[in-house]
Formats: C-alpha cells, structure tokens, sequence
C-alpha cells in the first residue's frame, strides 16, 4: 500500500511540475497577503510588527493553504479521475494519504520561499533557531493538510463547492494556528525548544489524532 | 472459479436516495462468459446498479456476490477484476498517455506493466503518441485511452455505463471488437444502454429495468436491433401506463 | 418499504421526552424563583451575577449537546440508519442554540462587571469557536441536497469537529492563561443556596434539552413522512 500511496504523490508531483497552477496561485496569494498587511501596519511601531509577525505569516499560509486544497480536489474532478481511484484495488485511506502528503508538499514548498521574502520586505530574520523553526513549520502544515485534504472533499461534493472549504477549515484548524504562532514568536525570539514542549505536543496530538481519524472515515466521503 | 456459482448474483439490491428508490429489491445473475445488455430508460436505475456492482456506491441493502463470495467483504480483490467505463475519461490531463497507464498500473500491482502497457495502447493505435499529454488528445482518442487504461489489468467483468455515448465511429468499432474479443476470451460484460440501435451481435442475455425494478430478465443469443426494440416496446410501455 | 419510512424508530427517545413536558411545566417557575428569590445576591457584582445560572446551564447543555452529535455521527456511519443522522442534526441545531444563550448571556455578564462587553478570554473564546464549527456542521447540511450523501459528510464532518472541541478548548486555555486577562470574578467558592438554585437550573435546561431533541427529531420524522407521501399520492 505504501508503493501507492507514494505513487499517488507523484502523479501530483508530476502534474504540478507541468502546470504550476497550484504553486504559483498559492505562492502569489500568500505573498499578496504578506503586502497586503504592511499598509495595514503602516502606522504601527516596529516592535508590535516583529510581535505580530509569525502571526501575520501563518494567516497567509492558512489562506493560501485553502486555495492550493480547492486546486488539488479539482484536479481529481476533472475527468473524474477520483472515481478511477475508487475503482483501483487501494484502500480509500490510501487515497487519503497519497493526496494529503500531496497537498502538504505543495503547502511547505511555497511556505519556504514566502519565509525568505517576507524576512526581506520586513527586515527580518529567521536564521537564529532556523531548525526549530523548520520544525514548527512541518507540524503546523502537516495540520493544516491533514484537515483540509478531507474537508475540501467534502466541500466539494456541495452546493457551494470551494466556497464552503474555508467556513469548514478555519475554526477546525484553531488549535493548529495557535499552536504555530505561539511557538513561533518565542523561536524567532531565541526560546529554545525546551520551553514550549506543551505546545509542540498539542501540535502532534492534533495531526496525529487527525490523520488517524481522516484516513479511518475517507471511505464516506468517497463513497456514495 | 467454482462452476456452480454465477459469476454475479444479486438478491435484493436495494438503493434509496432519500425518498428516491433508485433500485427495488433488484435480483438477477449473470453467468461467466455472458454479454449483458441493460436497457432502461433514464433514471431507471441503470448506473446505479453499475455502480454497486464497481463497489463505487454501497446499497442501502441487499446481497452482492461475486464469483460466490460477497464482493464487498473483501473489496480489493473485487476492485482488482472489474473493469470500468463510463462517459467521464477517468484520465488526468496533464500526464502523457503512457504515464496515465504506467499510474493506474501500479495501483492495479500489475508485474509486466510496460508489455500489458504497449500492448494495450497498441490495440486502441495510440502507441505512437505514448508521450504526448492527454490534455492535447482530441476527444476520441482521450476515450480509445480510456478504453485502454479499462482493459489494461485483464478485468474478467467489464462494466460499460452507456459506453457508445458520445463515441466516433472509430471509437466505437474498437469497442465493438474489444467486446467481441472479451466475450470470445470469456469474460463477462455487463453494459447499459437507452440507445436501441446496439449492432453488437454477441449480446447473450438481455436485462430491462423500470423505475428500479428488473421486468425483462431473458438469455438467448443474436438478439438484433429489431428485437430489443420489440423488447423494450412491450415491457417499458406496458409498465408506464 | 412504505412501512420503512412510517414507522417511528427511535421511539424510545421520543415517548420518554414527551413526559418531560409536565416537569418542565413545573421547573421553570421553580428555578425562577430560585434564582431570584431564593439564592442570595452576590455581594460585589449584585443581580447581574444571577444570570450565572443561566449562563453555566446553557454552557453545559451544549457541550453535551456537541458531545451527542459526536455519537450520532459515529453510529450513522457505522449503522447507516437514516435516524442516527437525524439525531446528530437535531442535537447539532440544539447545541448551536444554548452556544448562542451562551455567548449572548456571557457578555451582557461581562459588561457591568468588567466594564466591556468581550474579552478573548479562554471560556469565551473556545465557546466561541465551538459555535462556529458546528454553524460550519449546519451550513455543511444545507449545502448537500441528497440525503444519504447529505447524512455521510455530516457525519464524518461531525466526528472530525467534536475531537477538534477538547483541543480547542486545551489550547486556547494555554494561550490565554500567557497573556493578561480580567479575572472572573464568583468563580471558586458558591453559597450553598447559590449552589442549589445552580443544580435546579441545570437540571431545567438539561431536560429542556432532551424534550426539544425528542420534539426535532418528531418534526424531523413528520417532515419525511410528508414528502413520502406527497411522492406517492404524485406518483398516482
């Protein structure tokens, strides 16, 4: 199972190589995002910018996290390809597996190049703690695609398509938000790993607790 | 594969949407070999039955065996024997006609791939353009991929779901002679069709649902186009009035 | 399978919250009374602090309210018995109602005694997103016209958010408890009438609760059977 898993990535890997729909529309959005936000710090001192900042980030990453996850169930809708992968011999969690790594893939690529321009264009830096951050980072993305790849199946499947993905996602995906802009204000402020301990447990309780249930119930949403 | 057993039997497939009864109590069996034709009109519950049978929709109730044993207790090996085509292509655009087979080959754990692969692209003449994206394919030739990706694992029962809609003439030869060579190989085919016109000639047995109940249920062989309409003629009317 | 959709099957539920009525007829008053003139008044925050009662009532009914749409939810998909949908969807409309009492009343609370109407505090802020994600759980049901397809997606929508309600509630506990807030005044120690007039409420609201489960889930029924018959009499 796990060589199908890894080869329903690659089809989107490979796909995404081609088209480049999902990264640039993610990567552009998130970066809008991040100038969008300075004339609304326009006025604010420097300290409250730096305190508001992984804040600020992981807004972006959340909501173009929402557009890259519409992106990627639409592909599968296309032909109605999801049902050929219904039709193959692959358990329903591994279709649930193979899209969600997919997705988190896509999320940490445009995660990593939207970190060093916003360090840039806010004069920032990231490169104290730069492991723990990276750290942060996966556990935080792994969250949000854990939850978005299920619900945006979901979504899809109503009336409202992708417009409902971001009023299903966003409260669910609270605990993620909170966790990731804890930890990382007080990594970019040089606390080590050790004191926030709590909050990277919450974290891997959350994706752990998540990936286990989503992969258990993906059959439902596949099935009709 | 036990002799006794029919390759598909049905008892009391039952499907509601809500307050919609799509199938009612639907039972019939297929035997090894046969080429069904599964005629109905729309809505009648054609592609739903379909659809239980591919494991793609769970009945609200009601027994499925396959081979004599219950399909959906051990879905893989089901999934592994079924062969499936509807008028979606099932393809992914931006991958190459050949990457599209190789995907849905290793989730099938097809060993001899590449042969099974050439040759399956070989039978529906897309060889050459193996390395082309499916996105500038012309829409008959996205669905000879798609017959070709159908075949590729060697199904024994072969689900079509109005597979002549929307096909060109070359397109629908080809699937004319699959057919014809399915059934010469044994396999079961089991297609639907409102379409009354079937020049197959290979039909063995023919099934007529009406608003979710089977009311023609009859085996025989080079049933002609004349026939299935005197067939539907007497059973689809009759039941309308 | 006409019978399957007339007939009634979860009657359990049903015919015991129907009896609910006639104590509720009598609670109410009791508990009215018990609030306002048999509990004392507190001595710093005066009347204001009696609407506590309804406040906390309201709070526990609908975590036990989420807590039922979660064993709705699982029993559909294991079951795949049209009443378990039914069930979580009625709690689901319920537990959103005593959220909403909850997050009005905590407020009109806040206000005389804080000097502002909301504070990110941890109870309001995790109620807050709670009610969200179950306004998300119903916005999902109105958006899904087939009922069986309707009645899956909730159902895994609605697992999915009940085991998000504890990690909610744990992390924004956490992030709040770093940062400075008011401080809730009344919390640790209740008279002993205060304490009593506080069960009766809780009791009152949580039978309430039960009776409006048992009366949606009528409705529910009623409202099937309707259009079944409305399809019949049509199909005639």
């Amino acid at each position: 199972m796990f060589k199908k898993i890894l080869r329903i990535l690659w089809k989107d890997i490979v796909t995404e190589f081609r088209t480049r729909e999902l990264f640039s529309a993610m990567f552009v959005f998130a970066l809008l995002v991040v100038v969008v936000f300075n004339f609304a710090f326009e006025s604010a001192p420097r300290e409250s910018i730096l305190q508001a900042a992984p804040g600020l980030l992981w807004v972006a990453f959340t909501f173009s996290g929402v557009l890259g996850l519409n992106r990627s169930i639409a592909i599968e809708r296309e032909n109605m390809s999801i049902q050929a992968l219904m039709l193959a011999p692959v358990d329903r969690g591994g279709i649930y597996l193979g899209k969600m790594l997919g997705n988190f893939v896509f999320m940490m690529v445009s995660e990593l190049l939207i970190v060093p321009l916003f360090a840039v264009l806010y004069n920032f830096s990231f490169s104290a703690r730069f492991g723990q951050f990276l750290l942060i980072l996966v556990l935080g993305t792994l969250g949000f695609s854990a939850v978005g790849t299920i619900f945006s199946a979901i979504a899809v499947n109503t009336k409202m398509r992708d417009v409902l993905l971001p009023i299903l996602f966003l409260p669910v995906v609270v605990p993620v938000l909170i966790g990731a802009v804890e930890t990382s204000v007080r990594t970019l402020a040089g606390e080590p790993l050790r004191g926030m301990m709590d909050w990277v447990k919450i974290l891997i309780v959350f994706d752990v607790i998540f990936i286990t249930t989503s992969f258990l119930v993906f059959e439902f949403v596949l099935e009709e | 594969m036990p002799e006794s057993a029919p390759h598909v039997g049905l008892t009391d497939i039952h499907k509601s949407f809500g307050h919609f009864t799509a199938l009612d109590r639907v039972a019939c069996s297929v035997a090894s070999g046969e080429v069904v034709a599964l005629f109905g009109r729309n809505g009648a519950g054609k592609t739903t039955l379909l659809k239980i049978l591919a494991l793609l929709m769970r009945p609200t109730s009601g027994d499925y065996q396959l081979q004599g044993e219950s399909a959906r207790r051990r879905p893989d090996r089901t999934r592994a024997q079924i062969g499936f085509i509807s008028h979606s292509t099932y393809l992914y655009a931006d991958l190459t006609a050949f990457e599209n087979l190789n995907f849905f080959g290793t989730l099938y754990d097809l060993s001899d791939r590449e042969d099974r692969i050439q040759r399956a692209l070989n039978d529906v003449k897309l060889w050459d353009r193996r390395n082309e994206r499916v996105r500038g394919f012309s829409r008959g030739m996205q669905q000879r991929l798609s017959l070709a990706r159908t075949f590729l694992h060697n199904p024994s029962l072969l689900l079509l779901d109005e597979p002549y809609t929307g096909l060109d003439p070359i397109a629908t030869d080809m699937l004319d002679r699959l057919i014809e060579r399915c059934q010469g190989e044994g396999r079961t085919v089991i297609l639907t069709t409102h379409n009354l016109d079937l020049r197959l000639r290979v039909v063995s047995h023919v099934l007529v649902l009406e608003k979710g109940n089977v009311v023609f249920d009859e085996r025989g062989t080079g049933f002609s186009p004349k026939q299935f309409t005197e067939i539907f003629r007497a059973h689809v009317d009759e039941a309308d009035e | 399978m006409d019978q399957a959709i007339l007939q009634v099957p979860n009657p359990m539920l049903i015919k015991i919250t129907r009896n609910f009525f006639y104590p509720l007829v009598i609670l109410f008053p009791v508990s009215l009374y018990m609030v306002f003139v048999y509990a004392p008044e507190e001595e710093t925050m005066g009347i204001v602090q009696k609407i506590f009662y309804y406040h906390v009532s309201a709070g526990w009914v609908f975590l036990l309210a989420f807590g039922l749409v979660f064993l709705g939810s699982v029993a559909f998909l294991i079951t795949q018995r049209q009443v378990w949908d039914t069930f979580a969807a009625s709690s689901a409309e319920l537990g959103v109602v005593f959220c909403s009492i909850s997050l009005t009343t905590g407020p009109i609370w806040a206000k005389p005694v804080w000097g502002i109407w909301w504070t990110w505090d941890a109870r309001l802020t995790s109620t807050l997103v709670e009610w969200l994600i179950y306004v998300a759980y119903l916005m999902l049901r109105a958006n899904v016209p087939e009922p069986t397809k309707r009645a899956n997606l909730s159902a895994v929508f609605g697992i999915l958010g009940a085991l998000d309600v504890p990690i909610v509630y744990f992390s924004i506990r956490w992030w709040r408890t770093q940062h400075p807030q008011p401080v809730m005044g009344g919390g640790g120690y209740l008279d002993p009438q205060m304490r009593l007039a506080f069960y009766v409420c809780l009791l009152t609201f949580t039978l309430l609760y039960f009776f409006m489960l048992g009366r949606r889930i009528e409705l529910a029924q009623a409202q099937e059977t309707l259009t079944s018959l409305k399809r019949r009499w049509a199909r005639k």
